[in-house]
């Protein structure tokens, strides 16, 4: 199988559609064309698209599992939790700092696990005999060497299948080791994020926000202080984004309670309940946890998007229209006002090389759709974008859950049932979202990434390698946006890639900062003179007649 | 800030957590190995996430793109087996794809299920979802049993099994297996012995598959990799030369055993003298005279040594890594009167310590010097804390260590996600030994320059 670039006639959408599947053995290609769908441009007639479903074996996907969901997305950016992968040591090891996400302590005292693995390294014996044993001793070294205020326990696939039982084992040790030291509280819970478990990372998201919101959320009741109190939910600070976020707010004079989880520490998720709005920014990942604290606490929550300056101003002024405070309300118009200037001086600079050139993105369950606005205000055009595990949701938007048909391998994802904390609820965010609502100011609610597209542009969901390589060949977009596995065959057809997992070694691209920094990493991919030097002189010139010229 | 604060001097027995890891799963292995084999797509039997920790993993070492099916294990696999997944996906893999080999190695998961794949490729077989002339390979590679280097060793064994037959006509070749190192090692390994002019078979060969030219046109299986109708042969060799123990011993062992064909297992060919034993070797068992070229390359690595002595003498040294890495760096430490104190190896064996032990004792090792089989970088990181040292050598990892302890620090092993070179320089033969010692010499001399005392900073070395 090769990828070439050479341009063909132009195809319809539609046509393109039939390219990619009509390799495909019958039973793939129909379940693939369900995948594949022609954005029409409007929200009404937002075609249904098949996702959050099985990827088809064989086709080699872009997916990872639910463990990567869990311990890699969720759990893995705090830095002050002990997270210990019970398992044969490869999956602690692949994801030991492989993501890019950073963290401050706020001081050298304060801990940070971040640059450490932790194993029980499984081996023959423990597979036969069963874990538990290694695993209670594990968590007692850990506890011994590092008295943290947390250790959790992420289960690798084998885990499930011999029947060790972590939860049993981390309320066991919690309750020995808080006896042992009374003074010193440490919280000790499991995650059974098995690699099979669900259809790709988006079962170990949900698995993660469970456990973190019945062992986590509402341990401390005392409030942060400070005015404007907020959570960011699905924010990770890969390639420093969170930092860029937290000094927006602080130059706002917003309260940051906690950020699940760039730059975070479990002592701020302890007391993430205390907040007064839920501010959404990945919401394949983490919406669960904000539906969950609305209905416990009472904390509405609406989705926010601190990629792009158009949307990162929009952001800030809803949040500030929650609070309706007219001091906060002049903060942030003044905080916008002091950046926007140099971002239109660096769109000015860049946007005369970007305008008219072409983008596409698979990647994520909300980078997909966030990184269009950045495109877009380079004046490029998305031509094709899609998610690796997200859900109808995240495409056609929130509108269509009630239609969406629960199958077998989402049902195995266990859904809380959450009641409401009577002392805890907090009535009166009732009322003033109802308020809010009346004024227009959606809660609850994302409009997902298809109603934005362009008509006749192509949303793909779980994306494989085969359709990219034959998306390059049809399209030769001027950038691809993904992950690191799909990085290189990309650019072996001269096509820049950037990577928007990990940002390959850039960001931050968060808030009016970061969009200045994405506008000059886009200049400097898809200008690069490197892409002119793919092919050797002599290879278009392939005449042997020489003319010796010394001069 | 210092990165690894949690890290105390006092060093206290552990027996279940292992921390900062110094070895990954046996699968990783078995997927670099089954890319050294021409127009071969490695395949991960078990759920989606083993495949892209591997392929990513590897991606960000060789900066090259790495392809490899997964048979996509949900709930239901995992009760009920994965036979069906794996029909299915050989199936799609030949009608998509179209590779000429599908190098299927197990993961915990289908091997705790106990998934048996001979049966399961008979199966693919009969059932005709193996088109005419392609063909499915295979190997056991349990991720809680040994380590990333065992998966390799395994995998080279799938492919001996998979096309190695007993009774083939005598060709005169060697068979020479290269053991777990980088593309740009095979190649150096290749010219070498072309260089002795002898005909051979090396597999695998990753060169050209994972460090791959970038000319506009995206193949996934290049024109490179050892040959299938190469490895057809492997079984009329007149012998097979192994390097490195752990990574090639039991391949060449199953040769010898199944067809017939004797071996020598040596060192990895990393260093001076391991580098001559090669030689040594490939002229003996070819009968050839060694080529006067070869002398003046080696002659360059004993100028190198005997010009910068006094950079590497006495110098103290941690190193982790894999085991015939580190048999042989440790080799050519003591041959530059360097002091190899600490060593890591995550890797479980038996015959490791012995062999370190033996080379210590061959070259009058002056200083006691700690060594742990099934060990962690927390550990050699408490041991560098307990007696410092003046230079690491190992995987990316360390940087972590260096950075905390303002170590020099040189990069060999796997994975190095943070430099480039390992790729397209060897570190095999004559000029990886030259190559070796200029990077020590470097990082020495950086740090000389950087912190010298003004009136003490010297212009020349």
């Amino acid at each position: 199988m090769s990828t070439k670039t050479k341009k063909r006639k132009e195809l319809t959408p539609d046509e393109v559609r039939q390219e990619l599947i009509k390799k495909y053995p019958p039973k793939v290609a129909r379940k693939r064309a369900k995948q594949i769908q022609v954005n029409t441009g409007e929200e009404a007639s937002t075609p249904e698209i098949l996702s959050n479903v099985r990827t088809i074996p064989g086709i080699i996907t872009m997916r990872g599992c639910s463990y990567a969901g869990c311990k890699g997305v969720v759990l893995g950016p705090t830095r002050d939790i002990v997270n210990i992968t019970h398992g044969p040591i490869g999956c602690g090891f692949y994801s030991w700092l492989t993501r890019r996400n950073q963290t401050q302590p706020p001081t050298e005292e304060h801990e940070n696990f971040l640059p450490y693995c932790f194993s029980t390294d499984m081996n023959e014996n423990d597979i036969v005999f069963g874990g538990m044993n290694k695993l209670r001793q594990a968590i007692r070294e850990a506890y011994d060497l590092f008295k943290p205020r947390a250790i959790a326990v992420f289960s690798t696939c084998p885990v499930g299948l011999i029947g060790d039982d972590v939860h049993a084992v981390a309320r066991e040790m919690k309750e020995t080791l808080n006896k042992e030291d009374p003074n010193h509280f440490v919280n000790v819970f499991a995650f059974s994020c098995e690699g099979y478990k669900g259809v790709s990372q988006s079962a170990g998201h949900h698995i993660a926000n469970n456990q973190i919101f019945t062992h986590v959320i509402g341990h401390n009741d005392e409030p942060k202080e400070g005015k404007y109190k907020i959570n960011v939910l699905g924010e990770y600070n890969i390639g420093g984004d969170a930092f860029v976020i937290e000094d927006l707010f602080e130059r706002c004079g917003l309260t940051l309670v906690s950020t699940f989880s760039g730059n975070s520490s479990i002592y701020d998720f302890e007391r993430a309940h205390t907040a007064d709005l839920n501010t959404i920014m990945c919401h394949r990942s983490i919406n669960y946890v904000a539906e969950m604290m609305e209905k416990k606490f009472g904390i509405p929550w609406f989705k926010v998007n601190f990629i792009g300056a158009v949307e990162t101003a929009k952001s800030l002024r809803k949040i500030a229209q929650y609070f309706g405070d007219k001091e906060l309300i002049e903060r942030v118009e003044k905080v916008i006002a002091e950046e926007m200037p140099a971002v239109e001086a660096a769109l000015a600079e860049i946007k005369p090389r970007t305008a008219g050139k072409t983008a596409m993105l698979f990647v994520g369950g909300s980078r997909a759709h966030h990184y269009q606005d950045l495109f877009k205000e380079m004046g490029m055009k998305t031509l094709a974008a899609g998610y690796e595990f997200a859900h109808r949701d995240d495409y056609e938007g929130r509108r269509v859950i009630p239609s969406i048909q629960v199958d077998a391998d989402s049902r195995n994802i266990e859904e809380l049932d959450v009641h409401k904390d009577d002392a805890r609820y907090k009535e009166s965010y009732e009322a003033r979202k109802k308020a809010l609502e009346a004024e227009g100011c959606e809660f609850s609610d994302y409009k997902g990434m298809m109603p934005e597209m362009e008509k006749d542009t192509l949303s793909i969901d779980d994306l494989n390698q085969f359709e990219a390589d034959k998306l390059i060949e049809l399209y030769k977009p001027d950038i691809f946006c993904a992950g690191i596995k799909e990085k290189f065959s990309i650019q072996k057809c001269g096509v820049p890639m950037k990577q928007l997992h990990s940002y390959d070694s850039g960001g931050p691209y968060a808030g009016f900062k970061g969009a200045i920094n994405f506008y000059k990493e886009i200049d400097r991919l898809v200008n690069s003179k490197v892409w002119s030097f793919v092919k050797a002189p002599w290879s278009t010139n392939p005449e042997l007649q020489a003319t010796y010229n010394w001069e | 800030m210092t990165l690894l604060r949690h890290t105390p001097k006092d060093i206290t027995e552990r027996s279940a957590l292992t921390i900062n890891p110094a070895k990954t799963c046996q699968p990783i292995g078995a997927m670099y190995a089954a890319l050294g084999v021409r127009g071969c797509l490695p395949h991960s039997h078990g759920s989606q996430g083993c495949c892209a920790y591997h392929r990513s993993t590897l991606t960000r070492h060789y900066k090259d793109p790495i392809s490899a099916g997964t048979s996509s294990f949900t709930e239901g696999a995992s009760v009920f087996g994965g036979q069906a997944n794996l029909l299915q996906a050989i199936q799609n893999i030949f009608t998509i794809y179209e590779p000429d080999v599908i190098a299927v190695h197990t993961t915990c998961l289908s091997e705790t299920i106990g998934d048996d794949l001979n049966q399961i490729a008979d199966k693919a077989q009969q059932e005709g979802k193996v088109p005419e002339g392609k063909y499915v390979i295979h190997a056991s590679t349990p991720s809680y049993v040994g380590s990333h280097v065992t998966g390799f060793s395994n995998m080279c064994t799938g492919i001996a099994k998979g096309f190695g037959r007993k009774d083939t006509p005598k060709t005169g070749k060697i068979n020479i297996l290269p053991g777990w190192v980088e593309p740009s090692d095979m190649e150096e390994i290749k010219r070498l012995t072309s260089m002795m002019d002898l005909k051979y078979i090396l597999f695998p060969d990753t060169s050209g598959v994972v460090n791959a030219p970038l000319l506009g046109e995206y193949h996934m299986f290049p024109d490179a990799g050892a040959k299938i109708e190469d490895l057809k042969e492997i079984g009329g060799s007149k012998g097979t030369v192994a390097l490195g123990e752990t990574a090639s011993g039991p391949t060449a062992r199953y040769m010898d055993t199944e067809f017939k064909v004797p071996c020598t297992v040596l060192p990895l060919p990393i260093g001076l003298r391991a580098t001559d034993r090669f030689i040594d070797t490939l002229r003996k068992v070819g009968g050839r005279n060694v080529p006067a070229v070869i002398d003046n390359e080696r002659g360059l690595v004993v100028d190198f040594m005997s010009d910068m002595h006094q950079y590497f003498h006495g110098k103290k040294v941690a190193l982790w890594g894999d085991p015939d890495q580190l048999v042989s760096l440790v080799e050519f430490l003591r041959d530059l009167d360097m002091l190899p104190v600490h060593i890591v190896t995550g890797t479980p064996g038996k015959t490791f310590e012995k062999r370190i032990a033996a080379i210590m004792e061959e070259t009058k090792m002056p200083v006691p010097y700690k060594l742990k089989v099934g060990g962690d970088m927390f550990l050699m990181h408490q041991w560098i804390k307990n007696e410092p040292v003046d230079l690491l050598i190992g995987n990316t990892y360390g940087k972590y260590i260096a950075r905390d302890e303002n170590i020099p620090f040189v990069r060999h092993g796997f994975p190095i996600l943070d430099r480039q070179g390992h790729q397209y320089f060897p570190t095999v033969g004559y000029k990886g030994a030259l190559r070796l010692m200029e990077m020590i010499l470097n990082v020495f001399l950086d740090k000389a320059d950087r912190e010298s005392p003004e009136a003490k900073l010297e212009l020349v070395y």
